[in-house]
């Protein structure tokens, strides 16, 4: 596998009283599609801040492609959008993104191709002061794709925007990954990350507290739902089985926790020739969300 | 460099403001000749500015240098706010995520001010030279091009003024008090200098003090004293003196240990500059 980032170690202490990234190690593999999730506040951005130069690091190491070049060369392999989309207001999206090509050194010849991409030729004149919020986070994705990036950075991409502003750009990001593109996203909308992202890393007070993949983010063996005629019995024959853990009922439901691995024809034969007939039988697992709740207690 | 340069020119370029206030001074140096034309009338003296020997080879460097100082103004404007936007429009972060180093950014800003000193010193060079030609009682080569130094001063001058403007830009963040500041710090060290040689040490004439010595290191001083004023050299103002009884000793040339002096400043102010980029966290 070929590590396009790694950091290692890295704190940054602002003033020397906030330690907004403590000790933090992890490495982005080419391919893979990556969620940072923390609470706000947690260090996501200056983490990120760190690896894209804008924020000095006050002790640790990272480096990009496995240290071959500066990183401000590694830079323009990258494709990155943080918080707010920072553009000239008074220069129009076109030339905008041609600004962008002549600073990471390569030709325009992306522009139009991009702009169509996110949706925005037809304003490709229209000043970027003219355009509204969701626009304007398309045209940062416009601008970060220019190079056709080794990796694309996102920081809260969705942050601020409607419905159908959040739903084209999640769209955006999924045609993005689907062509195979690593991207790194940075986000407290666990629904988002859950949705795209292979590999997350959990923050929190700038620790770092899980790294790995989705699915193994929690012992996750996923819990039932189920439902019959004498909840009661049922509750009672359920405590017999060695892979439960516990029981709840709840709404006319009953919650079945699992200790070990259980499959749902299983539970139904078992519950069968014990004479009991299921009126509902849902397998679930525990949502990212619950978790990271979990997590960050 | 070209790149840079490229990036820096549609930076500027694109803003309407900042087009509009280049060509305006770019109009307005061109527009020195028209002092030529200048006639007035003191009583029952009349004096046509060009007949008063400011058009003379050599003199006309000095002359046309020291008027042409104060259109800098204009572009102090547009260098104050070429940098002190990228702050507030966020763009200096963006630039950075894009792939330009922190040294590159400062590097493009120095060049697009030396270019601007560049263009202006040409500027100058040739309205001077046909002005001259065109009024000067002496037109030898060897009398055009002496004291040419005037306009090395100029040059100096406006790098140093600029880079200034470049460093207030990037300390302050926004236009409109890093412009504060510098009108500030004009009055400062005037204010301060009469303060400390007139009050606090008691100064009753204008005699040269050691408070003069100090003064000429600081910045906007040292870049004032590159080109002393011209006009008491100027013939009537010459005539005047003699007949109350001033004897002029001024010196006028341009001083290599100013122009040390001045070139330190623009060291300090750019790599000042570079310092903060470098260090601040955005």
């Amino acid at each position: 596998m070929e590590t396009i980032l790694s950091i290692k170690n890295l704190n940054k202490i602002f003033g020397k009283k906030v330690h907004a990234v403590n000790n933090v190690s992890f490495e982005i593999q080419k391919g893979n599609v990556y969620g940072i999730l923390g609470p706000n506040g947690s260090g996501k951005s200056t983490t990120l801040g760190i690896v894209l130069n804008v924020v000095n690091k006050t002790s640790g190491e990272f480096s990009w492609f496995n240290g071959t070049m500066e990183t401000h060369e590694a830079l323009k392999k990258v494709g990155a959008i943080i918080e707010r989309p920072n553009f000239y207001p008074y220069m129009t999206a076109q030339e905008n993104l041609e600004l962008v090509c002549k600073i990471k050194d390569i030709p325009y010849t992306k522009v139009i191709e991009k702009l169509e991409l996110v949706g925005l030729l037809e304003r490709k004149d229209s000043k970027f002061k003219t355009f509204s919020l969701g626009m304007k986070q398309r045209l940062a994705i416009a601008s970060a794709l220019l190079n056709d990036p080794e990796i694309l950075i996102l920081d809260e991409p969705t942050n601020g925007l409607d419905p159908q502003g959040i739903r084209q750009i999640r769209d955006i990001i999924r045609l993005i990954a689907s062509q195979g593109t690593t991207i790194l996203l940075a986000s407290h909308l666990l629904d988002e990350v859950e949705k795209v992202c292979t590999h997350v890393v959990v923050l929190r007070y700038g620790k770092m507290l899980y790294q790995g993949l989705v699915d193994e983010m929690a012992s996750n063996e996923g819990f039932f739902e189920l439902q019959a005629n004498d909840n009661a019995l049922l509750m009672q024959v359920l405590d017999n089985h060695p892979s439960v853990k516990n029981c709840i009922e709840e709404e006319g439901k009953v919650i079945v926790h699992l200790k070990g691995k259980l499959e749902a024809e299983e539970l139904n034969q078992f519950l069968f020739e014990n004479k009991i007939i299921l009126s509902q039988l849902i397998k679930r697992k525990h949502s990212l969300e619950e978790q990271f709740l979990q997590l960050t207690k | 460099m070209i790149r840079l340069l490229n990036i820096e020119f549609q930076k500027l370029w694109k803003n309407r403001a900042s087009k509009v206030l280049t060509i305006t001074y770019f109009v307005l140096l061109t527009l020195i000749s028209l002092i030529a034309a200048v006639e007035f009338d003191i009583g029952p003296i009349h004096i046509s500015v060009a007949d008063q020997g400011v058009f003379n080879f050599p003199f006309i460097w000095h002359f046309n240098t020291y008027v042409a100082d104060y259109f800098k103004i204009f572009l102090a404007v547009v260098i104050v706010s070429m940098m002190a936007n990228e702050y507030s429009y966020g763009t200096l972060k963006q630039n950075l995520i894009d792939g330009m180093s922190k040294k590159e950014f400062v590097l493009s800003k120095f060049i697009t001010v030396v270019l601007f000193a560049l263009i202006s010193t040409l500027f100058v060079f040739i309205v001077s030279l046909i002005l001259g030609t065109m009024y000067s009682s002496y037109t030898e080569i060897g009398i055009i091009f002496s004291q040419i130094d005037y306009l090395l001063a100029f040059f100096v001058k406006l790098v140093a003024f600029f880079s200034f403007c470049l460093f207030l830009g990037v300390l302050i963040k926004r236009s409109a008090f890093a412009l504060g500041f510098l009108l500030f710090w004009y009055m400062f060290e005037g204010i301060s200098f009469a303060i400390l040689k007139f009050l606090i040490l008691g100064q009753k004439n204008n005699e040269e003090t050691f408070i003069d010595k100090i003064y000429d290191f600081m910045p906007l001083e040292s870049m004032s004293n590159l080109i002393i004023e011209p006009l008491t050299r100027l013939n009537f103002a010459k005539t005047i003196g003699s007949q109350v009884g001033i004897e002029n000793i001024k010196d006028y040339s341009v001083h290599y240990t100013t122009l040390i002096i001045v070139l330190i400043w623009t060291a300090i102010f750019i790599f000042g500059s570079y310092y903060i980029v470098k260090k601040r966290d955005l």
